[in-house]
């Protein structure tokens, strides 16, 4: 049977429960799912975080998320993926990205989750701006990419 | 001459106070081409593709490109920074 392969981005609130129970539900023959949620950093508003917006190329993310998607459904035969991506304004607290996957065996299904988040970070068309309010002054910031996460990579 | 439309996101669209603009190019002209023209629309377009060309991201019909990629006439080329998604 061929995968389930879905990709979602939106600029409403991810629905964790939901997607989380969509990946549950057409499991199939998998003996492993992994859920993977990133969220706006609580921690971050102790430097005055109020929020962030992200922006997006429509289009060329979706393109780039499927030929992701497609590397890891071949790479370790999984039977379903998901990836939900938030644009536009997000508050702290609020998830970013969820990546769900279902596979034979727990190992496998594990990496090709850190695999698809890797690719994700560094591949995928998205830009996040911080928000800060401090001392009554606001200050928007767009965020750096980092080497850690291009290191991240070479593992692959 | 051929008619490529250019987009521009992130800091470079807030840096260039503009998202998209249309310009006309002679025939076979590559992107590196291109940024020589865009450098010359005003200080802040000197800044973004002559200085920090080195870590300008293009593409070019949605797929990712060089400097050395020739452009066609209706090309859709995006120049943006590095993506920090996730």
């Amino acid at each position: 049977m061929p995968a389930v392969k879905q990709i979602i981005i939106t600029d409403q609130p991810l629905d964790i429960a939901a997607l989380n129970q969509t990946i549950q539900s057409n499991q199939g023959e998998s003996g492993a799912s992994v859920i993977f949620t990133g969220n706006v950093r609580v921690s971050d508003e102790e430097q005055g975080l109020t929020g962030m917006t992200l922006e997006h190329y429509p289009g060329m993310t979706e393109l780039l998320l499927d030929e992701i998607l497609v590397q890891a459904i071949d790479r370790w035969q999984l039977n379903q993926v998901l990836v939900a991506h938030r644009v536009g304004h997000l508050s702290p607290g609020e998830p970013i990205v969820f990546v769900g996957t279902c596979g034979l065996h727990r190992k496998e299904t594990f990496e090709s989750t850190e695999f698809i988040m890797d690719y994700l970070k560094n591949k995928a068309t998205f830009w996040k701006k911080e928000h800060y309010s401090k001392n009554g002054a606001n200050q928007d910031v767009w965020v750096e990419s980092k080497q850690s996460d291009l290191d991240a990579l070479e593992r692959w | 001459m051929i008619k490529i439309k250019i987009i521009f996101f992130a800091s470079f669209k807030e840096l260039l106070g503009c998202s998209e603009i249309e310009l006309q190019m002679d025939e076979n002209s590559s992107i590196e081409n291109l940024c020589g023209s865009l450098a010359g629309k005003g200080d802040a377009w000197q800044k973004v593709f002559t200085e920090a060309k080195k870590t300008v991201k293009v593409a070019c019909n949605q797929q990712m490109a060089d400097l050395s990629t020739l452009l066609k006439d209706g090309d859709e080329v995006a120049f943006f920074p590095p993506v920090t998604g996730g």
